[in-house]
């Protein structure tokens, strides 16, 4: 196991606020700042705890060190950030990004993001995270001044290389078709998930109706009264209990939530592979064009139709001097290509070696993290038949005496 | 003349045996002594030229003396079962007589003659025969013994006998005639308890029978949601590798809880429903005998006003007076023991409905919770397998 920043310092997204302030356009905004808090873990000889540092961010500050990682190291699939907003809600949660629930999970899911990223062997090691963490005024100047933008390679490029890159590696063609089919299958899953929580909450509130009629239906009689009046205790017992156990639900969609974003990334990873290949076919094809009509002045022979070969035969051949000026740049710029082509061909069989090992990574990362969410998913269901078996037994208990 | 039957559980007719007087004071949880079984089963439509009807096979075994035969069998269609009960009704104007289901289903877009409105229907119609059965009074009722036994042409022809429309309507007359609010000025406390406690009971009744419903309707919709939740599971399998068989466990649970559930759902419509329903209807007779009794007391309390005022025809009044006052008290005591009767078995069934929608959801959550057990075992083995596959060199 690499030494990751993740080891050496605690670090904790410990609250939120609401702030107010005015934003680039001079209008007043509300919005949700969250405290970080990082301390040195200390060695078990010291004994003593490091004081805990700490500075406020918000949201967008997050969303601008993902834009940079995802930048600056296009082979690693960067984790996500949680949603920006609510999303697959059913009734009882509110979209509205500032209800104190979804504040709350999304604080949870900012520490996840932090804590994903510091124990990456990759990430953890940058300077521009660190100082996210460390380093309270300022940090956005000098991310923006690295220039990442620049380097961020356009939507369009991105898709015309998608549909136009002629040998792209199986790998990653096979991984584009994966990243989609998670994407598609979790998102259809946490559609449904939040119908049934909806339908599932209103069984358990239906059944809260009884406590009050069982009551008033108890005042009338005199043997069934006692029965009556405890059964309907149990029943408003079972129907508040569907409340914490859909809470709980929640954060089991929040972790598959995490891999349907982290499939975005996956997706992007693919998307640059194509880019680089498309420019590296476009290079060679460039190369091989020129090449050919450098042979072509040389010999003196026109294999290929071009304009320049069909007005020369109109309007006359070209001097003998000309003709060897024309060799020599296509020369001079054939040699720059094959340069160029040899570095790119590089540059793409390290891009394709690095991003498969930490796909790799993440893979085994995927797999662990999913079986942990499944099986947390059952104790989940575990629990909330054991309540149910529990409820119901001193109900029917109650129901016996009636 | 029906008046006299109150008072006297033994018809004329019939042969007081040693048999029929046990089977008098017989309790509904002492099934040995039960001496007739009622089934209704087998329905079949009927289709003429004017009409389309239902008829129900009535099938009767019995070692009582008083029939003919130890085994019957009979079909009877619902107008037949309405007039059983006005029979009845009349026969026993203060007696709970049990519940019909209704002509029509207005709630709900229940074709008149659905299956599943058939069997509905049917379902009842078995319980009202069987609670007849049950009934010490009702069920040496001589029209009883003529609904199970004759063939259709003979009930066709008995229907036609008997007291005719004019005289019930002159009856219905006099008895609106004693006064609207008759017999509430002298009525014995028991029965304004009686009428309080059934205003009470049946509002209740009504809002259970709602919540019922509406927890049905809940779970339907739970079931319906359910059904696609777990073949999503099976879907991501398919795309994964190492978490292919964690997935298909879960898929395989959920669509085990989600078979769960229709059991589930299906207990609720078989017992707890069709009872609420049942009492819904129960407290309405029951606020119907109470004026029916307060009727015959207003009948009296006529009478006893008209003595006061007047001076001729004394005697006559006088004589009249004591009819009535047997009347009233034969009424009493009939209301009095089937109140007690009904309120013990309202209890019952009450208790054993409730104990079995207990019973219904144990049995599911006991189901669920055995399957994702079992998933989760499965799982950490895997885990433990992974685990000791690592350890090794």
């Amino acid at each position: 196991m690499e030494d990751c920043l993740a080891k050496k310092m605690e670090i904790t997204v410990s609250e939120a606020e609401k702030r107010t302030g005015r934003n680039a356009m001079n209008m007043q905004e509300t919005y949700t700042a969250y405290l970080i808090e990082t301390r040195a873990v200390e060695s078990q000889n010291e004994g003593q705890c490091a004081p805990v540092d700490s500075l406020w961010r918000r949201y967008s500050e997050f969303e601008l060190l993902r834009n940079y990682l995802s930048v600056t190291y296009p082979h690693i699939v960067v984790p996500p950030l949680p949603e920006k907003r609510a999303d697959f809600v059913w009734h009882k949660l509110s979209a509205d990004n500032m209800d104190p629930d979804f504040v709350e999970r999304r604080r949870i899911g900012l520490e996840n993001f932090l804590l994903r990223v510091a124990s990456h062997p990759v990430l953890c090691q940058d300077k521009m995270f660190y100082s996210f963490l460390t380093q309270e005024g300022g940090w956005k100047e000098m991310v923006n001044e690295t220039g990442f933008q620049l380097k961020a390679d356009s939507r369009l490029k991105a898709l015309n290389a998608t549909f136009r890159v002629k040998n792209p590696d199986k790998r990653f063609t096979e991984l584009k078709h994966y990243s989609d089919e998670l994407q598609s299958v979790i998102s259809h899953l946490l559609r449904v998930r939040a119908r049934v929580a909806d339908r599932l909450y209103g069984v358990y509130k239906v059944h809260g109706n009884y406590g009050r009629v069982f009551s008033e239906w108890s005042a009338i009689e005199k043997e069934m009264g006692d029965g009556l009046q405890s059964a309907g205790h149990h029943m408003d017992v079972y129907a508040a209990s569907i409340d914490d156990i859909l809470e709980e639900e929640e954060h089991y969609a929040d972790q598959l939530k995490e891999y349907l974003f982290y499939a975005e990334a996956l997706r992007a990873v693919c998307r640059k592979h194509e880019l680089m290949q498309y420019d590296l076919e476009m290079a060679a094809q460039d190369l091989t064009s020129k090449k050919q009509q450098c042979e072509e002045l040389a010999t003196g022979t026109v294999r290929t139709f071009s304009l320049k070969g069909m007005t020369s035969k109109l309007f006359g051949q070209e001097t003998p001097e000309q003709r060897e000026a024309k060799i020599k740049v296509l020369e001079e710029q054939i040699q720059e290509g094959e340069e160029q082509l040899k570095s790119k061909n590089l540059e793409g069989r390290d891009f394709v070696k690095s991003a498969w090992a930490d796909i790799e990574r993440f893979k085994e990362q995927k797999n662990h993290d999913l079986k942990e969410a499944l099986i947390s998913y059952a104790v989940m269901q575990i629990s909330m038949c054991k309540k149910g078996i529990q409820v119901w037994t001193n109900a029917k208990e109650c129901f016996s005496k009636m | 003349d029906t008046s006299l039957a109150e008072g006297n559980s033994f018809s004329p007719s019939m042969p007081i045996s040693p048999s029929s007087m046990i089977n008098q004071y017989k309790f509904e949880d002492e099934p040995e002594l039960r001496d007739l079984f009622i089934t209704v089963d087998d329905p079949e439509s009927h289709i003429t030229a004017i009409e389309t009807f239902i008829t129900y096979r009535v099938a009767t075994k019995t070692s009582r003396g008083e029939f003919d035969s130890s085994e019957y069998e009979v079909r009877r269609r619902y107008q037949d079962f309405l007039w059983l009960k006005s029979k009845l009704e009349e026969a026993h104007p203060t007696l709970i007589i049990p519940p019909l289901p209704e002509k029509f289903i207005m709630k709900g877009m229940v074709e008149r003659f659905s299956d599943e409105f058939i069997e509905t229907r049917r379902k009842a119609l078995h319980k009202f025969l069987n609670r007849i059965a049950d009934h010490p009074t009702l069920t040496f009722n001589e029209d009883f013994k003529i609904f199970l036994t004759a063939q259709a042409w003979e009930l066709s022809s008995h229907k036609k006998q008997g007291p005719g429309l004019l005289s019930r309507m002159g009856q219905t007359v006099r008895a609106v005639a004693s006064s609207v609010r008759g017999g509430v000025k002298n009525r014995p406390e028991m029965f304004t308890e009686m009428n309080n406690y059934m205003e009470t009971f049946s509002q209740k009744i009504n809002v259970l029978d709602k919540i019922a419903h509406r927890i049905y309707k809940e779970e339907r919709e739970y079931f319906s949601e359910m059904k696609e939740y777990g073949p999503i599971h099976t879907l991501w399998s398919a795309s994964e590798e190492d978490i292919a068989d964690s997935l298909k466990g879960v898929a395989s649970c959920i669509d085990k809880c989600c078979k769960a559930t229709e059991k589930r759902m299906a207990g609720l419509s078989e017992n707890l429903l069709p009872i609420l329903h049942e009492y819904v209807l129960y407290s309405e007779i029951l606020m119907g005998v109470l004026k029916r009794r307060d009727q015959i007391q207003g009948e009296l309390d006529s009478r006893v006003d008209a003595l006061a005022n007047k001076k001729t025809e004394k005697d006559l009044l006088s004589e009249e007076i004591g009819k009535l006052e047997d009347k009233v008290e034969c009424a009493n005591n009939a209301l009095k023991a089937d109140w007690d009767r009904w309120k013990q078995n309202m209890q019952c069934d009450m208790r054993s409905t409730f104990m079995n929608v207990a019973e219904n959801n144990l049995r599911y959550y006991e189901e669920c919770l055995a399957t994702w057990e079992s998933f989760l075992a499965s799982q950490t083995v895997d885990l433990h397998v992974e685990e000791d596959s690592e350890d090794r060199p």
